[in-house]
This record gives C-alpha cells, sequence and structure tokens, in this order.
C-alpha cells in the first residue's frame, strides 16, 4: 500500500514536471518546450527547458554538462550547446538518478566521446565511444535496478563512479568538485562546485520553485537535506552582503546567489522546526498537517498542488525515523 | 546669400531632427547630484526603525503577516545576514544618495541612470536605452533590473528581478515575484521619489511609499563599509532564529505602548484607508 501510495506521489511529481520518475511516462508535450541558454559566467551556462536544469561548462579542452533532462527534448539541448561551442562532449555529471535530470543520459552521452587508449582502448572495445557519465555510485544502482522506476537502458548508466566524500577533475581550465551530499534529496545527491567559475550546480538540493522534495523511498532526509544547503551556504561566498560572488543553479529555478539559499535555507528550518516542536508534543501527521506549517511560506513555495502536504509528510517521517547515514 | 540661408535653415532642421530622434536626452531634468534625505515624514520608521508587531498600513496578506510574526530579530546577528542590503524598493527610506547620468558622449543619449545609496553602499543601474528585461530565470538581486522612460518632466523606473526582501525592516517581507514602479519628480532643489510595489505572493493590494530629498551643497556621501564576523556561537547546522507560532512575546509591545488595537497593528489592506478609522473606534486597545 506504501508502495501505491509513492506511486501515486511519483505520477502526481511526474504530471508537475517536477523530480520526475522514468522519462518513458513523462505525460508532456515536448514539441512545445523551448530550450533556453543563459550565460551564468563566462564560459558557464544553464539551459532552462522542461525538467531539471542543465550546466553546461564550455572551454578549449571541450563541454562538460550537468543533468541532461528528458530524452524527447535531446535534440533541442544538442541544438542549444552546439550554439555555445562545438567542442565534443567528454562529460556528463547526474546529480541524482530521478528521470527529469538523467532522462537524457543515453542521448547526450552518445552525442559525446570519451577520449581513451593505452590498455584501456586494447581492453575495451568501445571505451571511447560516447562521453563520460560521472555520478555517485547510488545512482548508478538506481538506475541500472531493474525495480527502479527511474531505471535506464545501459547506456545512460554512469560510466564512472565514486563513493566518499567526492570526485574531482580538472577541465576547461578549473578545477571541478563533485560533492556528494548524503541522504538529502536522495542518496546519490551531488553538487559540482566550478572552482574558478564559481559557479554551483545543486541539482534538486535546491530549488527556487517549490518546497523541497525529499524522495525518502530513495533514501533521502529532512536532516540531510539541511546539511546540504548549509554545504551550499559554506561554500558560497558573496561579493556583498548576501549578493554577487558564487552563483548558484539549482535543480528547478532562475540562476542564484547567497540570499536565495539563505532564504531557502531559512524556510526548510523554520518549517523543520515547528514540525520538530508538534512531533514533541505528541500530534499525528494529519494533525501536523491541519495545522499548516508552511503556511507562510505557501505563496512563495506552494503553487505546486500538493508541495507543501509532501513536504510535510516527508520532514514529518524523517524526524521521527532519522537515517543514520545523514548525521 | 540665399543659398547660404538655405544650407543654414537646413542645418537647423536636421539638428531639431537629431532633437526629436534622441528626446529623452533634451529638455529633462537632470538627477545628477547628491541628495540629502529628509526625515520628517516618518522619522521613527526610518531611522530608529519600525517597531516590532508594526504592521499598520501595510497591505500585507495572511501569509506575510504570519511570517512576520515568526521573525526574530537574532538574525541580524548572524554573519551572513549582518551586511543583508536594504533592497531596491525600502533603499530609498534610509540616508543620502548620490545620482549621475551615464551618457553615450558620441550621440549624447542618455544610457543610464545611476544611483548610490549611502546604505550599505548599494548601487542601481536604471537603464534608458531600451533594452529588455532579462528572461525570468536569470539571476534576481537585492537591486533588481531596471529600466525607466520619461513621462514628462517624471523618470518613471520599472523594476523586475528582485530577489525577495524586507518591506519594512521588522519581518515583514517581500517576495521575489514583485514588481515595483517608481517615479521620480524634480521641483527645483527638491526630489520627490515614490515607490510602488504589486507583490502577488504577500500583498493584498499594491504598497506606496513616497520619500523627499533635498540637492546637497557639499556633493558627497560618506562610505559605509560592513564586515561580517561572528559576534557568538552558533550552532553549526540547522539553525535559524525564529519563533513559533503564538510565542512572539513582542508582538503585543507597539500596540500597547501606542494604545492602538491589535487587530489595526496586524495591518492588512483595509488599515490603510480612511474608513477604516470607523472599525478603529469600535476595536479596543491593549
Amino acid at each position: 500500500m506504501k508502495d501505491c501510495i509513492r506511486a501515486a506521489a511519483i505520477a502526481a511529481m511526474l504530471s508537475a514536471g517536477f523530480c520526475t520518475a522514468s522519462l518513458a511516462q513523462a505525460p508532456q508535450n515536448f514539441d512545445a518546450i523551448q530550450i533556453d541558454a543563459l550565460q551564468v559566467r563566462d564560459n558557464v551556462y544553464m539551459l532552462v527547458g522542461s525538467g531539471g536544469n542543465i550546466t553546461v561548462q564550455v572551454g578549449d579542452d571541450g563541454i562538460l554538462l550537468v543533468d541532461t533532462q528528458y530524452a524527447p527534448l535531446s535534440d533541442k539541448i544538442v541544438a542549444a550547446i552546439r550554439k555555445i561551442s562545438l567542442k565534443p562532449i567528454y562529460y556528463i555529471v547526474n546529480t541524482h538518478h530521478h528521470g527529469d535530470h538523467t532522462g537524457g543520459n543515453v542521448n547526450l552521452r552518445a552525442a559525446g566521446t570519451t577520449v581513451s587508449g593505452g590498455n584501456m582502448a586494447g581492453a575495451i572495445r568501445d571505451s571511447g565511444v560516447g562521453a563520460a557519465i560521472i555520478a555517485h555510485e547510488n545512482v548508478l544502482l538506481r538506475l541500472s535496478s531493474d525495480k527502479s522506476p527511474q531505471a535506464l537502458p545501459s547506456g545512460g548508466w554512469p560510466t564512472s563512479t565514486f563513493f566518499g566524500k567526492k570526485k574531482e577533475l580538472f577541465f576547461n581550465g578549473e578545477g571541478i568538485e563533485i560533492i556528494h551530499v548524503p541522504a538529502a534529496h536522495t542518496d546519490g545527491d551531488s553538487i559540482v562546485f566550478f572552482r574558478r567559475s564559481d559557479v554551483i550546480s545543486a541539482g534538486d538540493v535546491f530549488v527556487t520553485t517549490s518546497f523541497p522534495f525529499i524522495d525518502t523511498a530513495s533514501g533521502g532526509s529532512y536532516q540531510g537535506y539541511v546539511a546540504a544547503l548549509e554545504k551550499l551556504v559554506d561554500i558560497i561566498i558573496p561579493v556583498y552582503g548576501q549578493d554577487g560572488g558564487t552563483l548558484v543553479i539549482p535543480g528547478h529555478g532562475r540562476i542564484s546567489n547567497l540570499g536565495d539559499v539563505l532564504n531557502y535555507r531559512e524556510m526548510v528550518i523554520v518549517v523543520g522546526d515547528r514540525i520538530k516542536h508538534m512531533i514533541e508534543a505528541g500530534m499525528t501527521l494529519e494533525q501536523v498537517k491541519a495545522a499548516k506549517p508552511t503556511f507562510d511560506y505557501d505563496p512563495v513555495y506552494g503553487a505546486r498542488a500538493g508541495a507543501a502536504d509532501r513536504f510535510i509528510e516527508e520532514t514529518f517521517e524523517t524526524l521521527r525515523s532519522p537515517p543514520g547515514e545523514a548525521q | 546669400m540665399k543659398g547660404w540661408d538655405a544650407i543654414r535653415g537646413a542645418r537647423v532642421m536636421a539638428v531639431l531632427a537629431s532633437m526629436v530622434v534622441v528626446g529623452p536626452a533634451f529638455g529633462q531634468p537632470s538627477f545628477a547630484g547628491v541628495w540629502n534625505m529628509t526625515l520628517t515624514e516618518d522619522f521613527p520608521d526610518r531611522l530608529p526603525g519600525p517597531e516590532l508587531g508594526d504592521y499598520a498600513g501595510l497591505p500585507l496578506n495572511d501569509s506575510d503577516r504570519a511570517r512576520a510574526q515568526s521573525w526574530n530579530a537574532t538574525i541580524l546577528s548572524l554573519p551572513d545576514y549582518q551586511c543583508r542590503v536594504h533592497p531596491a524598493d525600502y533603499a530609498n527610506s534610509f540616508a543620502d544618495i548620490r545620482m549621475w547620468h551615464e551618457i553615450d558622449t558620441t550621440t549624447q543619449e542618455l544610457i543610464a541612470i545611476h544611483i548610490q545609496h549611502f546604505a550599505w553602499n548599494t548601487q542601481r543601474t536604471i537603464w534608458m536605452d531600451g533594452r529588455p528585461h532579462p528572461h525570468e530565470m536569470a539571476e534576481h538581486t537585492s537591486m533588481g533590473f531596471s529600466t525607466g522612460e520619461w513621462v514628462g518632466n517624471t523618470l518613471k523606473v520599472t523594476t523586475t528581478h528582485l530577489k525577495e526582501g524586507w518591506l519594512r525592516r521588522n519581518g515583514v517581507a517581500r517576495s521575489d515575484a514583485a514588481t515595483v514602479t517608481e517615479h521620480f519628480i524634480r521641483h527645483d532643489n527638491h526630489l520627490t521619489w515614490s515607490v510602488f510595489v504589486q507583490d502577488p505572493k504577500y500583498l493584498e493590494e499594491p504598497f506606496f511609499r513616497n520619500r523627499d530629498y533635498t540637492l546637497s551643497d557639499t556633493g558627497s556621501i560618506g562610505a559605509y563599509p560592513c564586515e561580517s564576523v561572528v559576534e557568538v556561537v552558533l550552532p553549526e547546522q540547522g539553525y535559524f532564529p525564529h519563533y513559533l507560532p503564538g510565542e512572539n512575546p513582542f508582538l503585543i509591545e507597539y500596540a500597547r505602548n501606542h494604545k492602538i488595537p491589535s487587530e489595526a497593528a496586524m495591518g492588512g489592506a483595509k488599515t490603510m484607508y480612511p474608513e477604516y478609522r470607523k472599525r478603529l473606534a469600535q476595536l479596543p486597545t491593549p
């Protein structure tokens, strides 16, 4: 029954175009979707279409993408990338496994290439075929599991995974940190920090369009979500006050700076504190929902039907039974 | 001789024609200079600052009121908030400003008008060259993105791309969906600056605020450095000061100190209008 509720919830999210499951089920008219490219910094762009934002880092070395939106949009995405750079796509980083961020993995990987040679080229004949896909190992486990509604064909699986705190790359003249933030939106989240460009691609641990979606079925937790936001705040250095300096590309929504992340963190902590207080007072989930702990933030983050209730449920669930990994 | 007159006449016509084409650069007032704020209006609200629980006359909706009621002034001691600036639509309530015009030196067309606020040393650019506002997913900032146009001798400014800020610095929030329309009106050495805030998320009706300035003789404003420091030891994670619903002990102070009915102190669009005085007379004071 619980699985049915989760499946229904995923379907609802799918129709809302947020943090979605299988791309194959996506009930959208992709013909009407336009891919807009916004320049974030000199060599970093944000592609906006349907699904999670895509980060494009370009330079003499080639192209690195963070996330891939939905498969039916891949041709438009490639066309948008080609307006920015004609260099090969070498890397794709997945911030997590949800279909609105990985649905285009197969196509965009096929549009790229991997530099291969030496023993590797001899032992693995197709080692140079397609771009490398980098992600936390839990992303691979979920995308390759035949029990997962987000599963992809093998051509869309990460080809380079990591565990532990982070993976590092040097590409297009800058260091890139792919930092794992445990048990947050899911159990496989990474934020991607472009150190010279001073841009962070946050995935769905930070969005500007809605309350958080904490995918507890995929190992997400309220505590981990707060920790991920704290990590973002730690990295960001503004020019002055809460403006400028490090810029953040959210999983969904607009290009952001420290002030936006602080505002979001405020909402997450304030609502969480209220729910914690209600749990300590012995209130049931239904009583907590009836008390409307998100009421003051609903106009800003509650436009999507059910988003507030879902956030309350997920927060209630993980505050009552904290996950071990998030600590 | 007649030929020379004709040529001269043609030149005059060409100059006149160019003045029509670049109309905004001619005839409109200059705002260039340092302007001193005139604090005779709303003084307690502006320098000492608004009292906690004073939302009277603000058209805030129920959600914004609830948010303001949970606000805890301790946030201003947090390093990340110590240098948080007043947003563009609130900054005109404080201190002196410098304005200057940016001109294309070849065409003499007005490209932009700039404003520097003494408070927090924030700077704004009002684009006058007809450029469009950015994509809705572009960065939002405290100063937003402003474009201006002349309406007679009045400078009308439209600002979008404002990130969330405060409508009043006692916790009343203004959302990132707000559009702000300003009018700058110069009367000799006096400047009237009106701010009209439309916020579909947190306001029941548009909010209007008016400020007056006088042209300065000295032409200088002070520096305003701000450096964040850790003032107290804070919990490492998941801490943000706020009051749980119904537990803010300070909300009653303003109403009690000024003998104002609590309902009126809590604001809402109805408290903006003269008709509200009838209801005010029927309400008890705390």
